[in-house]
């Protein structure tokens, strides 16, 4: 990997919950628990993971469109978590997102060009005609005719209001784009569009991708590296080869093994490897690894500590006790 | 044998601001006992619709069988009474919504909700029909079913709701269980689980199954056949393995390639994704003399505007309805 373009260290966000009654104990979300990763330079990091398990949250958190309770995040060796003001500004020229559902990320009332050049507005002190020529050049860019300007966002189709998504992101020309499930609300036709649409768009403007996706399909096709999260928690970080190829943590395999396979040779190679059950709730975690109550691999020491992060191989890293003792054996 | 539901040159139309629209436009098929079949397609391409019809719950007023016929073990439904085809629904014919959420009770316990099926169709007692709810509890593998029996909607996972959904579409063993995008919200673990509870309740059961969805690789796990729908109109049918491997119409080739899919083992080389440039055509061009897949198609010619392709058949049961079915 390239030097860190932007490294997150030890990021948890946590969110309070409404007491129980009058006198209830204050309890605690929390939705990401130290977590740790880093994007090079033009790279494409995915986070991975179901429901819940934080993968938004940390992206939002990166963005700073939640607070972090704890952590850093570097951007080019620059802290960057937690400036506000003009340091601010500066952050969000740099750092833009693409939202999940691109029918409530845009404000219906605002023409498409307004929506694209809104952050050239409030961010850069361009003059009239330069944002102009920006947004013009945005709208080829992504595949929009310039007599779409004028329209709303309600005559669009969901591709291309993503389209404009993708536009308004890449205004401020960002070094990094944040994607939060930009394909998921998407019809698979229209999905591979946007795929091959973002993938160009990164040459083109050497932008480094955090990309936030549940679908490993999609996951494969678009990233360098991937980390997997399960409740709060990196549980396995690793290139795109080697996580697929050899999977180290069991989550990880669970969740590889339940993707289904579309040709019969894909389907006979791979194990299914059933986890029963459900996680467990998130505000009053088990001691120990999080993924005990359904890992088919459980040992008594997984009720008791919780797995650190270590390394299984070339920049391949995995929490799980198992994987420790294999390790320590070989 | 009889098949056990046989749809001939159904159409439906849908009354909209601009006319008539055909959604459903000469679909025919048969589903054989203990069968599984599976619909995929996109979004507004008629997949729900052929459900709907099946079930008798087309909207009211607005949507309605123009012509052609549904039959159920002999019995024509397009022409059937109400309380016929309330009898049919649940008895015989049952099926599971896409969004277990919004589909179940808020304000009732599962289990009233399950013993509720038991008592209109079976007539059981409350007690029967209760103790029964327990038993299919347990047979959908929601864990402690006796204590989960009392619980509301909101206090279960999405993955627990949408197998009360089943124990309550399976509770007076139908014959055909129609499942409208089961696994759409759910995670992929979750949707491994529920794939795996409804392959066993079909060979434990017999229960022939209509799968509706837009993923092919659900597709390929789970169903016997497949009909590929585009803008109401069937683009092909046949067996899945056959048709994954050998598409015969553009569109089923192009929902097969545009999914990035991992393969094992996973090499540097990444699949160039095909893109089916544009969109669905809108409901107003339905009905039209063409084929409409034209505008988004790469082997498009004169003919395709010209007229409506005609179906062409392959062995094994293979139907593509394209010009250039036996080019591709």
């Amino acid at each position: 990997m390239a030097d860190p373009f932007l490294q997150v260290d030890n990021l948890s966000v946590h969110f309070a919950l409404k007491r129980k009654g009058m006198f209830g104990a204050k309890s605690v979300l929390k939705a990401v628990d130290d977590v740790s990763f880093s994007v090079g330079r033009g790279e494409t990091l995915a986070i991975v993971g179901e429901s819940g398990s934080g993968k938004t949250t940390a992206a939002l958190a990166v963005a700073q469109l939640v607070n972090a309770a704890a952590g850093s995040v570097k951007l080019d060796g620059e802290d960057v978590l937690g400036v506000q003001g003009d340091a601010l500004r500066a952050m969000r020229e740099r750092v833009q997102f693409i939202f999940q559902d691109p029918y409530s990320s845009l404000n219906p009332r605002r023409r498409a060009e307004d929506l694209v050049r809104e952050p050239l507005d409030s961010l850069t002190d361009n003059t009239k005609a330069e944002k102009q020529q920006i947004v013009d050049e945005l709208f080829a860019a992504v595949g929009l005719r310039k007599e779409q300007q004028r329209l709303f966002p309600h005559q669009f189709s969901g591709g291309q209001r993503q389209r404009i998504g993708i536009a308004r992101a890449l205004a401020t020309r960002p070094e990094v784009i944040i994607c939060d499930e930009p394909v998921s609300a998407l019809d698979v036709a229209v999905q591979a569009q946007i795929l091959n649409l973002l993938r160009r768009l990164q040459t083109e403007f050497g932008l480094t991708f955090l990309f936030i996706s549940h679908d490993l399909g999609v996951v494969q096709h678009v990233s360098d590296r991937i980390a997997v999260m399960y409740m709060g928690r990196v549980v396995e970080l690793a290139d795109r080869l080697s996580l697929f190829n050899s999977p180290r943590h069991p989550y990880t395999k669970a969740l590889l093994s339940a993707v289904p396979a579309v040709s019969r040779k894909d389907r006979a190679a791979r194990q299914r490897i059933l986890i029963p059950g459900d996680p467990p709730d998130p505000v009053n975690l088990p001691a120990g690894c999080r993924f005990a109550s359904r890992c088919p691999h459980v040992m008594p020491i997984c009720k008791e500590q919780e797995p650190m992060m270590q390394n299984v191989g070339t920049s391949h890293l995995t929490a799980c006790h198992l994987t420790e003792q294999e390790e320590a054996a070989v | 044998m009889d098949p056990l539901l046989k749809i001939e040159n159904l159409r439906i139309e849908l009354q909209t601001r601009a006319g008539v629209a055909p959604v459903i436009d000469d679909l025919s098929f048969e589903l054989a006992a203990g069968e599984a079949i599976s619909f995929v397609g996109e979004s507004g391409c008629g997949k729900s619709m052929t459900a709907l019809s099946i079930m008798g719950l087309l909207p009211e007023g607005i949507g309605r069988v123009a012509s052609g016929s549904i039959q159920f073990a002999g019995e024509e439904l397009t022409t059937a009474s109400r309380p016929r085809l309330r009898d049919l629904r649940g008895n015989d014919i049952s099926m599971i919504f896409q969004e277990p959420m919004t589909s179940l009770n808020p304000v009732y316990t599962v289990g009233e909700q399950i013993a509720e099926v038991l008592r209109a169709h079976q007539g059981l007692s409350r007690r029967a029909a209760w103790n029964m709810a327990i038993e299919l509890l347990d047979a959908v593998r929601i864990p402690n079913a006796k204590s989960r029996v009392s619980s509301y909607p909101f206090q279960m996972s999405g993955g627990q709701r949408q197998r009360v959904m089943i124990a309550m579409a399976l509770a007076c063993k139908p014959k055909i269980l129609i499942a409208d995008e089961p696994t759409t919200a759910l995670d992929v673990t979750v949707q491994a689980q529920i794939f795996d509870l409804l392959r066993d309740l079909r060979r434990d059961t017999g229960t022939a199954i209509i799968l509706i969805t837009h993923d092919m690789g659900a597709v390929a796990e789970m169903a016997d056949r497949v009909i590929v729908m585009y803008a109401g109109r069937k683009a092909e049918i046949g067996p899945v393995e056959q048709i994954i491997e050998h598409p015969r119409h553009p569109y089923t080739k192009g929902l097969i390639s545009c999914v990035p899919h991992i393969h094992t083992p996973l090499t540097e080389e990444r699949e160039e994704l095909t893109e089916i440039p544009g969109i669905v055509p809108s409901l107003n061009d339905f009905g039209a003399d063409s084929c409409l897949f034209a505008s988004r198609c790469a082997w498009r010619t004169s003919d395709c505007t010209k007229a409506r392709p005609k179906p062409v058949s392959f062995e094994g049961g293979q139907i593509a309805d394209c010009w250039h079915a036996e080019a591709i």
